[in-house]
């Protein structure tokens, strides 16, 4: 299956523009993981062009989004087809906010184990935002937990 | 096919990860593994000179087989991981856990 909506690109208020966010990129994806690659990829290919460092599009941008939507999709919704995550993306040359926002109740982001602990290194789960953690510069969640946004800048 | 399994001496199972390991088919190495751990073999290396791209799903059904096959007395090892996916195990302090090797040559070369 293929993402089937088409992202929508829009100019961003000046305001905006003076943070470095230049352009907004929005999709909805419903709760399935096989398309969580397409999702990922579309983000990518938009960014690109624009981004200074190509290599944070490939690698810290792709993990990072990458895990955040399968948390929305597997923890957030459940795998429930009637929810959908919404994807908004802020970028410009110097800066990418990407904001992932699921259906769910939210869960309480300051409780997360540490997955290096020597007591939790042989769990199969518990990675993905850890990191989330690790490859982005700031990692902000909304009060309830099903909305979490990753900050990435270059100069 | 992502993943290709073949036999060397020494009763060595070598799959190769082509592509990615990701939520979407970390279920069928698993598979695959287990139904070789029921067969009799005991000692495995992953491959992933070809592999672009590990979720943390994928890191995830490592670790579990890792504790598996050493559960039934057997060794898993894994080489060619390129830079980002070595940054991924070494972040999450993964390379402690595995015995990992720059080629695949290397890891048979180990056993």
């Amino acid at each position: 299956m293929r993402l089937a909506v088409q992202p929508q690109l829009s100019a961003l208020d000046p305001r905006l523009a003076a943070e470095g966010l230049e352009a907004e990129l929005r999709l909805t994806l419903p709760s399935d993981v096989g398309l969580v690659e397409d999702a990922v990829n579309v983000v990518a290919r938009h960014l690109e062009a624009s981004f200074v460092d190509r290599h944070t599009i490939r690698f810290n941008l792709r993990v990072a989004l990458g895990e955040a939507l399968l948390n929305a999709i597997l923890y957030g919704n459940c795998e429930d087809d009637a929810k959908g995550v919404a994807v908004r993306v802020l970028f410009g040359r110097h800066a990418i906010e990407m904001e992932v926002t699921d259906e769910g109740g939210g869960f309480d982001y300051r409780c997360v184990p540490d997955p290096t602990l020597p007591a939790n290194r042989l769990r199969p789960c518990g990675r993905g935002l850890f990191l989330i953690r690790q490859l982005v510069d700031e990692v902000r969640f909304n009060d309830a937990g099903n909305s979490i946004c990753m900050i990435l800048r270059r100069t | 096919m992502a993943f290709n399994a073949r036999k060397q001496p020494g009763g060595i199972l070598v799959i190769e990860v082509d592509g990615q390991l990701i939520v979407g088919n970390r279920q069928e190495l698993k598979q695959l593994v287990l139904d070789a751990l029921e067969a009799g073999d005991r000692k495995f290396l992953i491959d992933f000179t070809k592999t672009g791209f590990i979720d943390s799903s994928g890191l995830g059904v490592l670790v579990s087989l890792s504790k598996k096959i050493r559960d039934e007395g057997g060794d898993l090892r894994l080489a060619g991981l390129n830079e980002d996916l070595k940054t991924l195990f070494e972040l999450t302090k993964l390379d402690t856990l595995f015995a990992i090797t720059d080629s695949a040559q290397q890891a048979l070369a180990a056993f």
